[in-house]
């Protein structure tokens, strides 16, 4: 693919994106207002709130228009970067995200980068030495972490690291009230940051491990061997770089987490991200921020796939995209 | 992995499917892990099946003033909930659903996305863009968005809670089959049976499909656990709708 096919491609997926943004945002629209429940259901709960009350609230919200007309109203904001305000504190919905993004990706990029790296590994040995004592050990451990629920695994270990040993604090970015400081930060990331990390490492090695013993045993790693090549070369040049494909498929699947955070996690360890503000606003109905917070995820996720699609042409040049 | 093995030996013992299952039977058989793991999976699934006599007591039962029992308190074996009931009977009863679930959910997640996976890779052109758009579409939508909205509309039972878990979960093993498949569809096997005249879906069923296994597995064996994971997250995050009335293993937590 010259520079001119590779530009080709490149619009032809831009377009793309922009419809499949349209068909997603408008998904998610009709299913907000379809669902039950609504932003002014909340305020239904107060005992001083009066039927008027309501329908002047749901009327500022602009929510007694026709679904149609609500949607394209929304669009049009959205294209002139006008993403609505929150219903629950005013504020604008683009300030709103941009003030949780930095905690979710300190978060998640400690997190991945310790479990890619300790994942790629792990399975990189599995694979070499299959079936030895490390790969039994690895597979069963990597069993255990995917088989324990991350909630489960949270509450553990703030019982054990806060509770009993005192030795970690329990939740939140930082102390609060106390000044920025860096290793009150680091104390605060190591309790979310292992829970995530431990599920993502046993993702990574069995991923590894299963593509790296598709290639180990092809003609060309033997007959690299057969020229006198080092094992480490073998290994690292001639075997991983064929298993790449799977765990760039991964990274891809994977990327838009960084962004979007993780539900459970955030909301266990009271963590100020992505995660815990979608889970907020559902709970809120705060229409705004979700269309806003799923708009952005789906940017990352087309991002993400169009990355390990031109990733795929690099390691291995025979892939052709049409 | 034994999988991969077989796979690669299918081109040349494609005439006899029975000798590739002497195969995978005689290195199962030798896979001492493998092997531990079926028995515990099969007791599980017969714990369950019979958990009425095995629990002996009515999962459902309320006994206030067995509240909070501690493990062999009470005629308990491992104690009692809020409620003062029985959790082991809770436990067993409850793995019928999330076996059902579990399984058929991933067993369906599986087949969609290595259909789906094969075509996208293979037949490219139209079919790939339309599918890994709706791909992307889907992977956009946080799970748990998916689950809700469409729990709204549907009654739950063990149908519809697995068609709606496949549903939101084929996306991931369609794009690992597809990458898979990008590679292998250039190598020279392939050339080679298109050269002696196979057809497209034959290339597609006999030669692409078998060399995903491997990937595929890991795919199901991590899906698996996440099955149960969404179930309970729609619980957890004590959403507005009532996702499932059904007791199951995430549940009792």
């Amino acid at each position: 693919m010259g520079v001119e096919g590779l530009r080709q491609y490149f619009a032809r997926r831009v377009i793309q994106a922009v419809v499949v943004l349209c068909l997603v945002s408008l998904a998610g629209f009709s299913l907000l207002h379809l669902a039950p429940g609504g932003p002014a259901a909340i305020y239904a709960l107060s005992p001083t709130m009066s039927a008027e009350d309501l329908d002047r609230i749901t009327h500022e919200f602009g929510l007694d228009r026709p679904i149609h007309v609500q949607y394209l109203s929304w669009a049009k904001g959205f294209l002139t970067g006008n993403w609505g305000r929150s219903y629950r504190d005013g504020r604008v919905v683009l300030e709103v995200i941009g003030d949780r993004v930095p905690a979710t990706v300190i978060l998640m990029l400690s997190a991945f980068s310790v479990a890619v790296l300790l994942g790629l590994a792990s399975g990189i040995v599995s694979a070499v030495r299959q079936y030895s004592l490390f790969d039994h050990l690895a597979t069963l451990g990597a069993m255990v972490a995917l088989s324990i629920p991350t909630f489960w695994l949270g509450l553990m270990a703030i019982y054990v690291f806060s509770e009993l040993l005192h030795s970690l604090p329990p939740g939140n970015i930082g102390t609060v009230g106390a000044p920025f400081a860096l290793a009150d930060r680091l104390r605060h990331l190591i309790l979310p940051a292992g829970t995530l990390g431990v599920v993502m490492v046993a993702t990574w090695s069995r991923y590894t491990r299963a593509s790296m013993l598709e290639v180990i045993g092809e003609d060309y790693i033997r007959t690299a061997r057969a020229k006198g090549v080092s094992q480490g070369w073998v290994i690292l040049k001639h075997a991983l770089r064929n298993a790449l494909i799977p765990l760039v498929t991964l990274a891809g699947l994977q990327l838009p987490l960084v962004f979007s955070g993780a539900l459970v996690t955030e909301t266990i360890f009271t963590w100020p991200g992505m995660g815990r503000l979608f889970v907020d606003s559902i709970g809120y109905r705060d229409y705004p921020v979700l269309m806003g917070i799923l708009v952005f995820t789906a940017t990352l996720v087309i991002l993400g796939n169009l990355v390990a699609d031109l990733v795929y042409a690099v390691i291995d040049p025979r892939v052709r995209h049409s | 992995m034994s999988a991969a093995v077989v796979a690669a030996a299918a081109p040349a013992k494609a005439a006899a499917p029975e000798a590739l299952a002497g195969i995978f039977w005689a290195r199962f058989v030798r896979h001492r892990p493998a092997v531990i793991s079926a028995v515990v999976i099969a007791l599980l699934g017969l714990a369950s099946i019979f958990a009425g006599p095995i629990a002996m007591r009515d999962p459902l039962h309320i006994e206030m003033s067995h509240k909070f029992a501690r493990p062999l308190a009470k005629g308990h074996l491992l104690g009692a909930d809020e409620l003062g009931r029985d959790v082991l009977s809770r436990l067993l009863h409850a793995g019928r659903i999330s076996l059902t679930v579990g399984l058929a959910a991933m067993a369906v997640t599986v087949i969609v996305g290595a259909v789906l996976g094969t075509l996208a890779g293979y037949v490219s052109g139209a079919v790939d863009t339309v599918l890994l758009r709706l791909t992307d579409a889907m992977l956009s939508f946080p799970p748990i968005f998916m689950l809700l909205a469409l729990a709204a509309f549907v009654r739950p039972s063990l149908a519809s809670m697995t068609v709606i878990i496949a549903v939101t979960s084929w996306m991931d093993v369609t794009r690992m089959v597809r990458g898979q498949i990008l590679t292998l569809r250039e190598q020279e096997f392939v050339t080679g049976a298109r050269g002696l005249g196979a057809s497209g879906a034959r290339i597609m069923v006999r030669h692409l499909l078998p060399n995903t296994v491997g990937i595929i597995a890991v795919a199901a064996a991590c899906r698996c656990f996440r099955v149960a994971d969404d179930a309970r997250a729609a619980n957890a995050l004590r959403a507005t709708v009532s996702f499932n009335p059904w007791r199951s293993w995430r549940r009792p937590l």
